[in-house]
């Protein structure tokens, strides 16, 4: 069954009521699983309104099956953002199509400045972020792929949605994995905040993962925009997706991002209430549903949370962060996607961690993974396979 | 008994114990070791049916009407050889469905993993409904779900060890991951056994020896149903958690992880 029509079985609105039911037994419940063994019936009760006095507990053991499967390690990553140009109309996006700004997407040797900065910080894996326009379709991500290769060994993007055959055409230019958050998985809330553009396809969005899945993507990436709907239905739906990449595409890693409704230029919307707790509490639920799922801290959440949030499950965080294209080397001036709120260097965030007893990863990735021979030999060719 | 249905190839069964007709004492016994288990689905050697139409003393006593028949293809060494008795016992028995078991090695009747995946492809192709039967190794169940098996069956331990869930900790990840029912064969020695797999998420359990060879297999069949139903209603009725699940290092957790959160809900 593809992920689109397990989607179509669970009413939103239903789930979200179905988890607003259910009790504190329920919640020692999942909380007495063993590892591995929590479902998505435990999962709901670890975001129900009822854990919320147990959330200590919860972090206990979040914590616990965090340390168990990665060790006190974080990987630090940093997104290079190489186009704000899109096509779409969104409520909530810096990018929006309606904006008046300033539109750039990067030449090469623009992205290879950019690059250079982020080695010099020490980074070895970069997300590279556009847009949604036909600008920065296949060949422009396949060329920037090229000209990155030599330099970075993860090589991660979140762009728009694309059709199986350009992801499979993109991994052989050494993709290394793929982010599509899905921003909410209430069709009415979508539909209300993607008002114009290719994203206004709610099904196309949500088969994403099945297509990266299927030509054979060797992570993906889920998330929903905390802030557009009902943050424990959202969440809900995206363990669902995980559930459903974990066991269908089981070949493919994992990895969850807790994005928050953060100020852009452009217009003020409602937002849901997520606050602080209601973020450690998914996060720590997320880890019991998924002991070897990636999850990630981002730079959206202020110095002081990630100071102490860090050990909640988490096992990636982007540091230093610019979100506007071109911003480490050349173009401050450019508008950015949305506010950041931790200003540390990515040195300084690893020192931070080292105080604590944390190990900063900067690589665990190989090129030799996507099937290229090591990078420090400078030539970056796809290594031939004897068949 | 279940809420649940158990569904293979789109075939509902209520009754999730499966029963070998091999090692029974007569044909009598076990035509009443069947009944009493209430199974739906039996296993059939190919290699002990007469495929010309002569009295047959396994199908003889079997009411081909009440019992869907799974031949197995039991003594093939081989994918080519499983390929022909498939074949074969789908002519002589009228089914397409398929226990598919392969093992080149006498002793221990270890399956081959390798002709067993690539036996799967040849008969889906062939338009068979293949059950086969595997150690409990979760890649090669994944990959034979991919080639189209209508379920798996690892086995518990070795076949007619009577050591009941050996491959316990391979079996939870086959069933944590699998899209198609999951049936636990071989080494089953006691109906806590066959409980113990169905409350683990087992989908349903295949027993032979156990019953064949009780003192009692008539009374062996019944005590196996009602460890089966057991083990199911207590799998849908959700076991609560056990001190074993929590972590010891949790109660005596150390310094608080969110005391820097205000306690009112953000």
């Amino acid at each position: 069954m593809s992920f689109v029509e397990l989607w179509r079985r669970h009413d939103f609105g239903e789930v979200a009521r179905r988890i607003a039911s259910k009790t504190p037994a329920d919640v020692r419940r999942a909380l007495g699983r063993p590892r591995g063994c929590v479902d998505l019936e435990d999962f709901a009760a670890l975001l129900s309104p009822a854990a919320s006095p147990a959330l200590e507990d919860i972090a206990q053991a979040a914590h616990q099956r965090t340390v168990e499967r990665f060790g006190r390690t974080m990987r630090l990553f940093a997104p290079l953002y190489l186009s704000n140009a899109c096509a779409n109309v969104c409520t909530y996006c810096g990018f929006s199509a309606h904006n008046r700004i300033r539109r750039k997407v990067l030449s090469d040797a623009e992205i290879l400045a950019d690059a250079r900065v982020l080695r010099s910080h020490g980074f070895d894996s970069v997300l590279l972020v556009t847009g949604e326009t036909g600008r920065v379709g296949r060949e422009y991500l396949s060329n920037a792929l090229r000209v990155l290769r030599p330099h970075f060994s993860g090589l991660w993007i979140e762009v728009q949605p694309l059709p199986q055959e350009d992801y499979a055409s993109l991994a052989v230019d050494g993709l290394s994995a793929v982010l599509v958050y899905q921003e909410t998985y209430d069709a009415a809330a979508y539909a209300r905040h993607h008002l114009r553009g290719p994203k206004s396809d709610i099904d196309w969005r949500l088969g994403t993962p099945d297509r990266l899945g299927r030509a054979g993507i060797k992570k993906i990436g889920l998330g929903a925009l905390f802030g557009l709907s009902d943050w424990r239905a959202d969440a809900w739906f995206t363990g669902l997706h995980l559930r459903h990449v974990e066991t269908v595409h089981w070949r493919t890693r994992t990895a969850v991002s807790f994005p928050r409704l953060r100020p852009h230029e452009g217009s003020a919307i409602p937002v849901t209430p997520f606050g602080e707790r209601d973020l450690v509490q998914a996060t720590c639920a997320f880890r019991l549903l998924s002991p070897e799922a990636e999850l990630s801290l981002s730079t959206r959440e202020g110095e002081a949370f990630r100071n102490r949030a860090f050990r909640l499950g988490f096992t990636s965080m982007s540091a230093g962060s610019r979100t506007n294209p071109g911003g480490y080397a050349s173009a401050p001036e450019s508008l950015e996607q949305f506010e950041i709120d931790d200003g540390r260097s990515p040195a300084e965030v690893a020192a931070f961690l080292r105080s604590q007893g944390y190990e900063a990863v900067w690589k665990d990735w190989d090129s030799t993974y996507d099937g290229f021979a090591g990078r420090r030999e400078g030539a970056a060719a796809p290594v031939a396979l004897a068949s | 008994m279940s809420r649940d249905p158990l569904i293979i190839a789109g075939v509902e069964f209520s009754s999730r114990l499966f029963l070998g007709t091999g090692k029974f004492s007569s044909g009598e016994t076990m035509r009443l070791s069947l009944e009493a288990s209430g199974a739906q689905l039996v296993t059939v050697a190919l290699g002990r049916v007469r495929t010309g139409g002569e009295a047959d003393d396994i199908l003889g006593h079997l009411d081909c009407a009440r019992y869907r028949l799974l031949p197995n293809t039991s003594g093939t060494r081989t994918a080519r050889e499983a390929v022909l008795a498939a074949e074969l016992a789908r002519e002589a028995l009228g089914t397409n469905w398929l226990k598919l078991e392969i093992h080149p090695d006498p002793k221990y009747l270890m399956p081959d993993p390798i002709e067993t995946l690539l036996a799967t492809e040849l008969l889906v192709k062939r338009g068979f409904v293949v059950l086969p039967y595997v150690h409990a190794d979760p890649v090669l169940c994944k990959r034979l779900e991919e080639a189209g098996a209508a379920a798996v069956m690892p086995l518990g331990s070795p076949i007619g060890s009577n050591l009941g869930l050996e491959s316990r900790a391979f079996l939870e990840i086959i069933i944590a991951q699998s899209r198609v029912p999951v049936v636990v064969d071989a080494g089953l020695g006691a109906p806590s056994h066959a409980a113990a797999a169905l409350e683990m998420g087992a989908d349903a359990v295949l027993v032979n020896t156990a019953i064949a060879a009780a003192d009692d297999p008539v009374a062996m069949a019944g005590a196996f149903r009602q460890g089966v139903e057991a083990g199911r209603a207590a799998r849908e009725a959700g076991l609560a958690g056990t001190a074993s699940g929590r972590d010891p290092a949790l109660a005596s957790a150390t310094s608080p992880l969110t005391s820097f959160l205000g306690e009112a809900a953000s």
